[in-house]
């Protein structure tokens, strides 16, 4: 491709977005991969965003997510849809391969990869999926109108989506490991509050039954071990996410769960010249706003790196 | 040439079930976060590739197409040759994934 760049940005969401706007606007000319269907990142499967300063009334995660994507690119941002599949990054030139099989290289990179979904890790939900087993209550609510269905989970996007798919559904049953949840306190209250909503406390998914779609849960009493059967068609899966750390854990420090390890008070990583910023190195706020505020912090650090070391 | 092709339960049957060449359709829905991920991977696709065709049904406006064929998660890819369903991809996937289990149909 031309040359060595100033920076490249792996990944998008509020993070890399953000980092491409703080970059471009240093004259940075940043490349950024948007990843091929994870562009945009976790808010591209929401719905209304209410806690993103600025937008008094919410505003819809994908529409969030579009504006930060026309304002990077208004300073000047090259947006890219494609995955980055190899790095090199131990060396003074980055080498990143994209999914076309392209090399590019840059003096500093901005890792953003975001994370992913976490899975029960049952034989049947890989089985059954896009048959009653979902990660995307925005996107397959719509298909279970006047069924009773279950969510497992009991952090905010469990509350969130169990909530939000009281809209179609007849009931919707929270599963969740302890007797108590974990979401925010406004998400509990309308959780709480809301007549379809039913609660399997103490409960584990130990299986899903069904052949060709889902037809009910086998759940496991997490303190007597007893089995009882939850007749359910759907089951949405929120209980968490796990970072996409695969791309660079051989080559960056990373903790025991693969988030990536930054320097304490900036988000520089293990390795000269690579940041790290977002849901990629975040355990514990993993907000948009949070995300967005250190992808800005990546790419000052990043400037600042560039400028030393000219 | 080149371009998606919107159906309808209306004419599903002679969109899809009738048509000679294999058709991938493309179950979608405004709400959708991913479908919108995927859609310009499937203009690409359909741009690239005369021997296919690329269908695209909104689930919203035809819940009869959409329930026959038992869709519960969008966006998924049926592949129809013949007027069977030969394929099916669920979720959204990246270019060379998609274009892998295409080449087959392409």
């Amino acid at each position: 491709m031309s040359g060595i760049r100033d920076v490249i940005i792996i990944g998008s969401g509020p993070a890399g977005y953000t980092a491409a706007v703080y970059a471009a606007r240093a004259q940075l000319s940043p490349l950024l991969f948007e990843g091929s269907v994870t562009a945009g990142g976790a808010l591209m499967n929401t719905t209304e965003v209410e806690n993103f300063p600025g937008f008094t009334d919410g505003i819809m995660g994908p529409a969030l997510m579009e504006q930060m994507r026309a304002q990077a690119e208004r300073f000047g941002a090259e947006l890219v849809t494609d995955d980055i599949v190899s790095v090199d990054l131990t060396s003074d030139t980055k080498v990143v391969t994209d999914g076309s099989g392209n090399s590019h290289e840059a003096r500093a990179v901005i890792l953003a990869m975001g994370s992913g979904y976490r899975e029960l890790g049952l034989a049947s939900e890989k089985r059954l999926s896009g048959h009653g087993v979902s990660w995307c209550a925005t996107c397959d609510g719509f298909f279970f109108r006047d069924q009773d269905i279950a969510v497992v989970g009991g952090g905010d996007s469990a509350l969130e989506e169990a909530t939000f798919l009281t809209r179609f559904a007849r009931t919707v049953t929270l599963v969740h490991r302890r007797d108590a949840l974990r979401g925010s306190k406004i998400m509990q209250e309308r959780a709480l509050a809301n007549e379809k909503m039913r609660f399997a406390w103490n409960s584990a998914v130990e299986e899903i039954q069904g052949d060709a779609k889902v037809s009910g849960l086998v759940l496991r009493d997490t303190i007597t071990g007893e089995l009882r059967d939850l007749p359910v068609t759907g089951l949405f899966i929120a209980i968490g996410h796990d970072p996409r750390s695969e791309l660079v854990r051989e080559q960056v420090s990373v903790d025991g769960e693969g988030y990536v390890l930054v320097e304490e008070g900036s988000t520089r990583t293990s390795l000269t010249g690579v940041f790290a910023c977002g849901d990629l190195v975040d355990h514990t706020y993993r907000q948009a706003i949070t995300a967005a505020g250190s992808g800005c912090a990546a790419a000052l650090d990043a400037e600042r790196f560039l400028a030393a070391s000219e | 040439m080149g371009a998606t092709k919107t159906v309808t339960d209306a004419s599903f049957a002679d969109d899809v079930l009738l048509s000679a060449k294999p058709v991938v359709v493309d179950f979608w829905a405004e709400w959708c976060g991913p479908c919108k991920m995927v859609a310009p991977i499937l203009e690409e696709i359909a741009a690239a590739n005369d021997g296919i065709v690329i269908a695209k049904l909104n689930v919203d406006e035809n819940p009869q197409t959409s329930a026959s064929y038992g869709i519960t998660s969008i966006p998924t890819l049926n592949v129809f040759q013949g007027g069977k369903v030969v394929k099916t991809i669920v979720g959204a996937k990246p270019k060379a994934a998609l274009l892998a289990e295409l080449a087959p149909y392409l």
